[in-house]
């Protein structure tokens, strides 16, 4: 009977000393604490599912006046299935600390956090969000590239000069959740099949119906609510850290 | 009680009777074994879990309906697929479980194939006859292909879709760089129909390099490409000092002069530079060739080299033998022959010329070459294979210098050698070798290359895609991409036609560039005028482009030619020209067509007719369409402008006869003058040119 205790106490103990986190690799001795986390820049970026994002993220640890903080330690932390490279860092000269994102499989949101300790030993968080593009968002933001984003995007680059500013009636962006998440999938599909009359909106977004095909359409919409900025009910999941 | 042992045998086995009873238990315990495993199995585990994930649903009924209890599988012999993914992956054909947060149970994203034809593993590789996860997600002993990481997915779309796909933008861009940068010089990729990738980049002749370039810019270009140029596509061979010096003392000792490789530079070596640079701009360089800005950013095409620091490179006396006609150096060069006069060839040498950089070169110091150096400098050329690429005067291009990569995709992983803190995996041994070859064996070849970790991936991505599947699968199932001809236009106009490379940047029947639209029915679509002049003094038609047609100063006989020859040959079959008159539409029929161009449709959205009302930037200015287009094409293009030009942003209207004729004799009437009524040929010819002017 004590060996059967015995037996069984070890498993258990085997058993959760298995399930638990591998500890994190001891990362390097920060010399100094910051009082805040704030970002620099790769918020917000799209890439496909399981891919590399296109800018690395870079965060700033700054202290309470905001002047920034060399030598602190910052974790990053993601859902299963998100890469950091590397996932923890001492920042630079600048206060910053650069890491490299890869999303999971799935489409979706995928929450990213940066943390610090400050000088009481207290988490002080930056929670980031980047898009993962399935096959369909993907497929919609090639056409987007293609045939929307010419007027629908006010932004020009050297590459594509932007007619935003030549139409009398201005188009929304899609990032534009305050219009955009008024309209159910079926209004976006009548618009972009039959054009803005169908909607009584301006003319000048022409019917796309016998250009483009039923599902890519689809794609289309997909993507349309995948930007959407705040993200809209029908942004796809968000995966965080802690849970779905 | 100390004879324990002896009394337990007893009482197990001391007469028959319990013998036989204990025995019979014994023997009862080890059948059960094989339905309790049964029962216990993993997807049991899964398919339990499903139905307690379903029950609190509101559509519980639908799915408890479809559910199916027990091992699932799909088979598809024709495809080798023999699939138990379903048998844990319940949900994956329920539209509605796509909010579902937990796997396995969510429904597969939307692609446009069916399971039921594809399987999982056509895509997605992994075990798919294996029960559990451990043996349908990783490598097993008896299995070698785990599940392919997400970011590799595309791959797969590659074993039948040999050409672009809208929704595969990192297999497309894969299947570019391993064309384009060079790997298929050394590595053949032949595919399942026999035919093999073609590279499409064109690294230059080396036989006569002495004419263009210095030996001590060979040797600094030897050591670091991207140090000369960032968008080069040489890669770094990690040459030692003396290697690169035997090297260059080798390319200069074998090269040979070519007659009018070179000229006398005139007495005036440059002109004023800023007339250069503005000649360099009105002869559209910037459409090919790149040149790094004062912020960093590499601005222009990448068709012909980067510019940043040419004037280090080149010799004087050849850059202008180049520019007067780069022909005689290379007959098979991209550059088109521009016809530019001596004051005009001496202006863009010297601006060019100014794009040195002195530090560069300012640690280069070669002693004169030894013959001992210079054989060694031809021994290390036959070893690395530069002849692959180049073409080298007295050396053979090497066959097979480099592993074939026909089915690189499926190579096993127990012919692989790893990285020690490498995972073991076909994808990552693929993405290490290219961003770091030489970590793997410090005597292999093949260079190193400057790629960021989104080529890589996109490269690896290329690469699993040529495996074994894509020989297996049914060749029913291949989906062929655009096939590039070799046409080649006949006689003078021919001739002219490459001596201007047309097919740099014009597509036509079949072969040459997409940067340029398409020109296989050009003569159906415009009036010969017009494309007189646009020869002559080639105009703005897409204000919002930056890359434009340039000016190659022709005489009117080559115009003549090549106009006669595009007006005769490259026709529709789709548009008889002149089944529709220039002209003579009436008044109303006219207005009408304002009507509908303004209101219905709101081409002024894209298009600008009137200057003063129009702003929209994306399609070209229509102010002149009627000395342009023919009327037929006008017409034709409103009822189906795909029909003309397959993939044009142009929306397809579905316009009915009536609107599609009042708009064509709206458009036909604008012929540039101010008002449309009163043109004239002479009046639009001389607005046309004040445009040209002001521009």
């Amino acid at each position: 009977m004590k060996v059967y205790i015995a037996f069984l106490l070890g498993f258990v103990m085997l058993g959760t000393s298995c399930s638990r986190k591998s500890a994190s690799a001891p990362g390097p001795t920060p010399t100094a604490v910051g009082a805040a986390i704030v970002e620099s820049s790769g918020g917000k970026q799209f890439a496909q599912t399981g891919s590399l994002l296109p800018q690395p993220l870079i965060v700033q640890v700054n202290d309470a006046q905001g002047t920034a903080i060399p030598g602190a330690l910052v974790e990053f932390a993601a859902p299963p299935g998100v890469t950091l490279d590397p996932p923890s860092a001492l920042s630079d000269s600048s206060g910053q600390v650069t890491t490299n994102v890869s999303l999971g499989g799935m489409a979706g949101r995928y929450q990213i956090t940066a943390f610090t300790l400050d000088k009481s030993h207290n988490k002080v968080e930056l929670k980031l969000e980047e898009i993962a593009l399935g096959y369909r968002q993907t497929l919609g933001r090639r056409l987007n590239d293609q045939y929307c984003d010419r007027c629908h995007n006010s932004e020009s680059t050297v590459e594509r000069v932007s007619n935003y500013d030549n139409l009398e009636v201005k188009p929304h962006p899609f990032s534009e959740k305050a219009t955009l998440s008024k309209l159910t999938d079926a209004d976006l599909n009548a618009i972009i099949t039959n054009g803005g009359p169908a909607l009584q909106k301006s003319a000048l977004m022409p019917a796309w119906g016998n250009t483009l095909s039923k599902s890519e359409i689809q794609a289309l919409i997909a993507y349309i609510r995948a930007v959407s900025d705040p993200p809209s009910r029908d942004s796809g999941p968000l995966y965080s850290e802690t849970g779905h | 009680m100390n004879e324990k042992p002896a009394s337990l045998w007893q009482r197990l086995f001391g007469d028959s009777v319990r013998a036989f009873g204990v025995i019979s238990v014994v023997f009862l315990l080890s059948i059960a074994i094989a339905p309790a495993k049964n029962f216990f199995s993993e997807w049991r585990h899964y398919q339990r879990g499903y139905l307690k994930t379903i029950r609190n649903r509101s559509d519980a009924n639908t799915l408890q309906r479809h559910f199916a209890g027990g091992i699932q599988q799909v088979w598809l012999p024709e495809l080798g697929v023999v699939d138990r993914c379903t048998s844990c992956h319940v949900g994956l054909k329920e539209a509605g479980l796509s909010d579902v947060p937990t796997q396995p149970y969510r429904t597969h994203p939307p692609i446009p194939h069916k399971l039921d034809q594809f399987g999982c593993t056509t895509c997605h590789r992994g075990q798919g006859a294996a029960t559990t996860v451990a043996e349908s997600h990783r490598s097993t002993l008896a299995w070698e292909q785990p599940i392919l990481p997400a970011k590799y997915i595309e791959s797969s779309c590659g074993q039948c879709h040999r050409g672009q796909l809208a929704g595969t933008p990192q297999l497309n861009q894969g299947r570019a760089l391993l064309a384009r940068q060079g790997c298929l010089h050394c590595h053949t990729v032949k595919l399942p129909d026999g035919s093999t990738l073609k590279a499409t980049d064109d690294p230059p002749s080396l036989s006569h390099i002495a004419d263009k370039t210095s030996r001590e810019w060979i040797f600094a270009w030897l050591k670091d490409p991207q140090a000369y140029a960032s968008t080069s596509t040489m890669p770094n061979f990690k040459l030692s000092d003396d290697d690169a010096r035997d090297i260059s003392a080798f390319l200069i000792a074998n090269s040979s002069p070519l007659p009018g490789d070179t000229v006398n530079v005139p007495a005036k070596a440059s002109a004023d530079p800023a007339a250069g640079a503005s000649l360099y701009g009105e002869s559209f360089c910037a459409s090919c060739h790149a040149v790094q800005n004062a912020a960093g950013n590499i601005v222009g095409g990448d068709v012909g080299p980067e510019l940043t620091r040419v004037g280090t490179k080149v010799k004087p006396e050849w850059l202008q033998a180049w520019l007067r006609n780069p022909r005689a150096y290379n007959p098979a060069t991209g550059m088109p022959h521009y016809r530019f006069n001596d004051g005009q060839v001496a202006m863009l040498a010297g601006f060019l010329q100014g794009k040195a950089d002195s530090d560069f070169l300012s640690n280069v110091h070669l002693d004169t070459a030894t013959p001992e150096q210079v054989a060694h400098g031809k021994r290390l050329v036959s070893d690395y294979g530069c002849a692959s690429c180049h073409e080298i005067a007295g050396i053979r291009k090497p066959e097979n210098f480099a592993p074939e990569l026909s089915r690189i995709g499926s190579k096993p992983v127990t012919q692989l050698i790893f990285l020690s803190g490498m995972q073991h995996t076909l994808p990552d041994y693929i993405a290490g070798k290219i961003k770091n070859p030489r970590a793997f064996s410090p005597g292999l070849k093949m260079p190193q290359y400057t790629f960021t970790p989104q080529q890589i991936d996109a490269l690896t991505t290329a690469l699993l895609s040529l495996n074994e599947r894509s020989y297996t699968l049914p060749s029913s199932l291949a989906v062929p991409g655009r096939v590039e001809t070799d046409y080649q236009p006949a006689g003078k106009a021919g001739k002219l036609m490459t001596d201007l490379a047309c097919f740099s940047c014009h597509r036509i029947n079949g072969h040459g560039s997409d940067m340029a639209p398409d020109l296989t029915w050009e003569g159906s679509s415009v009036q010969r005028d017009w494309l007189v002049q646009f020869f002559k003094n080639p105009g703005t038609l897409r204000p919002a482009l930056i890359r434009r047609m340039p000016r190659f100063n022709l005489t009117d006989g080559e115009v003549n030619e090549l106009a006669d020859y595009i007006m005769t040959v490259y026709q529709s079959p789709k548009v008889d020209r002149d089944s529709m008159p220039l002209g003579g539409y009436s008044q109303g029929q006219i207005e009408l067509g304002r009507q509908l161009f303004y209101g219905k449709y709101s081409c002024q959205g894209c298009h600008i007719v009137d200057t003063k009302t129009d702003k929209g930037y994306i399609g070209p200015t229509l102010t002149h369409v009627g000395s342009r287009l023919t009327a037929a094409w006008i017409y034709e293009w409103m009822r189906n402008p795909q029909s003309l030009r397959p993939g044009t942003v142009e929306p397809n209207r579905a316009m009915n006869d009536e609107d599609a004729r009042a708009l064509t004799a709206f458009l036909i009437s604008q012929k540039g003058g101010e008002k449309s009524s009163r043109s004239s040929k002479a009046a639009n010819s001389n607005s046309h040119a004040r445009e040209v002017a002001k521009r």
